[in-house]
């Protein structure tokens, strides 16, 4: 692969002059796979850079793009950049009003859309945004009879561009050599939890660099099969399908539709694939039912071979050393059970498989590399351009993010955040210096908001958001880190427990506030002969509190073994009487706990769980979807969990 | 609205039918212009179904004539009718349960093929050649119906919304110049008969079919109907655009009890 910095439109004609006839892109239209090679998508790239030349469309001017993944949206993006102008992709399943600021704030013109419902989004706000004078929509279905201004096809486009063209040949490879790496190839806005979204700068240079060190990691070519179903406004799925696509040369294909994915996964079966754990979660889960479903011969072969791979898999998958015999039995399942699964799953021929965005179960992880997937983690944000740790193909754990690849360097703040430096930094926050300057310091330092450490291997682990780490105050641990967190998803990873909450910022040891998942318990209390009442009766009951306490133990031997986190063991627990809810306050919107405002709430509790009490009566007001409110009381028990010795201490 | 509405391409005169002693349809007329949607709408009992079903054949009614492109006929045949580009769909779904989605909307193209049993049972030399290009038709109405997912489903483990939809799309297969819907909203949720509205709007203004469609629920009807019949009790009772007939006394006390 050359390393010569360069741009995408550049790539894209060194692969369609190198390898001419070989498939660029795929996709699945009316049944079955259509290829477009490199040949092919050269030609059209000319036509609608020759197009969007003719309506207007100069150097360092923004377009939109909206839509699933289809071939000439990405033809789009290729031709606007071969202009010198600017792609904004922008999440297709947003509402109309989430379009106003993207659009506005650069001043935008011109958008390329999918299909009807782009359209019909874009015209809802085209009030609000005068700027934007044409839309172009790839599939027409519908749209016959809209009269518009400004609003047309594709095809429309491409005749415009064949006799724009024809009248000006050679200018979209003048076009194309005059613009230089480090002009800024593209822009994403981030989700941006508070206030407006943020539009990230990147140059050509930034994301091309990153892809190809990405790429060299895990020794990636040009025969890679990938599947891109992800919105690709996202960076991650921007990344895998286009800076990765041109700077490789493989294959990217588009699913027919969004609903049918697994069975496009399935036709395609990727070799370097992408996705968040809870697409790997999906997919666990209607492998689990199909099996309860079967006949008791196949479960059973099921689930004597699954408990052979969780004791096997992962070794083998980390190269380390396994008895012949062992050896044998693992083949075995794999004729009988983990070829025919992997291929079930549509992951038969995947040599690289990498989930990130969020912490991922370590059962999950390791069910996938038990039955030889090699799943790995990485880290990277939108800022980063994705690649800044990446997890190596024997190193995989389910509990760190991986090793710095080249070109990154990595340091922490006394406070424990993760500073990024690597030639993959955004340019800066489009229109916004202010954002820019408190997350990229003048001595190249990209702060990431995340806190984290260096485990022992060398290995990054992010531990939480960095605002929210604290530190433990007096007692055994005194000074120690806490990050609430990690300890939450570490109990959240069990079935049992939906919500958890960890206390422990300026004090001598760390409690919990733990909410039940209502179903999984109710199962659980059922196939026990366990009368209860309602939810709150149910996490009233003893044994319940005998089932969360072994999972609070098992987290705590879990955290004993790490070096940096020993002190944030849960010393006490309560189980909540009444579920977390959006509703009251204690979850946001998007169902992250809001840690300040419980522990106010509950004050009463909190008091309790350190002054020693074994119960404590509290009331709280509630609010019924209705709009109602009442007031839930109950007397809850409090328990003493066992901890254990931190190994460093230890040894 | 780009579509036109043409001239009259189907006229049901002066029909009557009676099962026994029970008149089912005394003394109906209307026409049905190209290109437009045209509800018939009533209380249970009204004789829709019947209207539908003289159409398309299945009835032969004793008194009065169906006028189709131009052609007068006493009743109708079912496979005539066919041929001639008339498709239904059915109120409680006759469709292949065992099948696939894609074998059922096959079934819609048989009247286009050429090759016999026989052929098609080997599936050689023409037969195979045929079932390719048939097979390119019935994927482009799965796409346009976004059953793509479905295309290997069996149709009976299909929610029933969905089976509506493959129902749709056999009718569609035919080729229709005029579609008969029979109830195509009965028992969907919400957003399944948004869904089908969608399609039915979709369906005349792509293919520029026209559609005659029976329906219960009158928000549908008022929303996507060019045209509306009004029967009750075998009589008709009105006639007119969705406004007219809302305004229409006698529609009101028969059917719509109130004003909406």
């Amino acid at each position: 692969m050359d390393d010569q910095p360069t741009t995408f439109p550049r790539l894209m004609l060194g692969h369609a002059a190198r390898r001419p006839g070989a498939p660029a892109l795929r996709e699945k239209a009316y049944g079955i796979w259509q290829t477009l090679c490199w040949r092919e998508l050269e030609v059209l790239v000319r036509e609608l850079a020759g197009g969007l030349a003719q309506a207007g469309v100069a150097r360092g001017d923004h377009l939109v793009v909206i839509g699933e993944n289809r071939p000439r949206l990405y033809a789009s993006m290729l031709a606007a950049q071969a202009l010198g102008a600017i792609p904004v992709p922008l999440y297709q399943d947003a509402v109309a009003a989430e379009f106003v600021f993207p659009i506005t704030n650069a001043q935008i013109c011109y958008a390329i859309v999918e299909d009807q419902e782009q359209v019909d989004k874009l015209l809802e706000v085209r009030e609000q945004c005068p700027d934007l004078r044409c839309v172009w929509y790839d599939d027409p279905r519908g749209l016959r009879n809209y009269d518009e201004p400004g609003l047309a096809g594709l095809d429309a486009l491409l005749v415009a561009g064949r006799q724009f063209n024809a009248a000006h040949p050679g200018r979209f490879d003048a076009e194309v050599a005059r613009t230089e790496p480090h002009d800024v190839a593209a822009m994403f806005f981030t989700s941006g939890t508070t206030g407006n979204a943020k539009g990230v700068v990147h140059t050509h240079y930034t994301l091309i660099d990153r892809a190809r060190a990405g790429a060299q990691f895990d020794r990636l070519t040009e025969h890679e099969e990938v599947l891109a179903y992800l919105p690709p406004a996202w960076i991650g799925q921007n990344i895998f399908s286009y800076a990765q696509w041109l700077a490789c040369g493989y294959v990217v294909n588009c699913p027919e539709s969004p609903n049918t994915v697994g069975i496009d996964l399935n036709d395609i079966g990727p070799t370097y694939y992408f996705a968040p754990p809870r697409i790997f979660e999906a997919l666990l889960t209607t492998v689990m039912i199909r099996i309860e479903d079967a006949g008791a011969i196949k479960r059973g072969l099921f689930h004597h071979f699954m408990d052979l791979a969780r004791r096997v898999g992962p070794r083998l998958m980390d190269g380390q050393a396994v008895g012949r015999l062992e050896r044998m039995h693992y083949a075995l399942g794999n004729w009988v059970i983990y070829g025919p699964l992997r291929n079930t799953l549509g992951l038969s021929r995947v040599r690289v498989a990498y989930t990130a965005g969020e912490a991922i179960g370590p059962d999950l992880f390791t069910f996938y590399r038990s039955i030889g997937i090699n799943l790995k983690q990485l880290y990277g944000s939108t800022e980063t351009a994705v690649f800044v740790c990446l997890q190596p193909d024997h190193q995989a754990k389910a509990d760190t993010v991986g090793v710095p690849i080249s070109g990154v360097q990595i340091k922490l703040t006394d406070t424990g955040e993760v500073l990024v430096k690597s030639p993959g930094l955004l340019k800066e926050y489009y229109r916004n210096p202010q954002a820019t300057a408190e997350v990229l310091g003048a001595d190249g330092w990209y702060h990431t908001g995340d806190a984290g450490f260096i485990d022992e291997l060398g290995h990054l682990k992010i531990i939480d958001r960095a605002k929210d780490v604290g530190r433990l105050l007096g007692g055994e641990f005194d000074g120690a880190i806490f990050a609430p967190k990690y300890v939450e998803n570490k109990l959240k990873f069990f079935p049992y427990i939906k919500e958890a909450v960890a206390i422990g910022d300026h004090r001598a040891s760390v409690c919990a506030f733990i909410n039940i998942d209502f179903e999984a318990v109710g199962n659980w209390a059922e196939k026990r002969n366990i009368p209860y009442a309602g939810y709150s009766d149910l996490a009233q009951k003893p044994q319940v509190y005998e089932l969360i306490s072994g999972c609070v133990d098992r987290v705590n031997a879990g955290l004993a073994t790490d070096s940096v986190l020993a002190g944030s063991q849960i010393s006490r627990f309560l189980i909540l009487h009444k579920e977390l809810d959006a509703d009251d306050g204690e979850l946001t919107r998007t169902r992250k706990v809001r840690r300040g405002f419980i522990a106010q709430r509950y004050q009463v509790l909190v008091d309790a769980l350190y002054g020693g009490q074994t119960h404590q009566y509290v009331e709280t007001p509630v609010k019924f979807e209705d709009g109602r409110t009442g007031m839930v009381a109950a007397d809850l028990r409090i328990e003493d969990a066992r901890t254990h010795p931190s190994m460093r201490r230890a040894a | 609205m780009a579509r036109e509405i043409g001239d009259v391409v189907l006229e049901v005169k002066n029909i009557s039918l009676s099962f026994g002693g029970v008149r089912a349809l005394s003394d109906i007329s209307f026409d049905v212009r190209e290109h437009e949607i045209r509800a018939i709408i009533g209380p249970n009992g009204a004789g829709k179904s019947s209207m539908l079903n003289c159409i398309n054949g299945v009835y032969q009614p004793q008194l009065g004539s169906i006028q189709f492109q131009g052609r007068t006929f006493k009743h109708m045949n079912s496979r005539q009718v066919a041929e001639m580009g008339l498709a239904r769909t059915f109120q409680n779904l006759a469709l292949f349960k065992g099948m696939s989605v894609l074998d059922n909307i096959m079934t819609g193209r048989n009247l286009k093929m050429t090759s016999n049993l026989f052929q098609q049972a080997i599936r050689w030399g023409r037969a195979e050649r045929e079932e390719t290009e048939q097979r390119q038709v019935v994927e482009r109405i799965i796409d346009f119906l976004e059953i793509q997912p479905y295309r290997k489903t069996a149709v009976g483990k299909m929610p029933y919304g969905l089976q509506k939809r493959v129902d749709l799309g056999r009718a569609l297969a035919m080729e229709p110049k005029v579609l008969l819907l029979d109830e195509p909203m009965a028992g969907m949720n919400v957003e399944e008969k948004q869904d089908m509205s969608r399609f039915i709007l979709d369906v005349n203004d792509e293919f520029g079919t026209t559609i005659v469609l029976i329906e219960h629920d009158m928000g549908v009807v008022m929303d996507i109907s060019d045209r509306v019949v009004v029967l009750d009790y075998g009589k008709k009772i009105g006639d007119g655009t969705p406004q007219e007939v809302r305004a229409n006394p006698d529609v009101i006390s028969a059917y719509l009890g109130t004003t909406h």
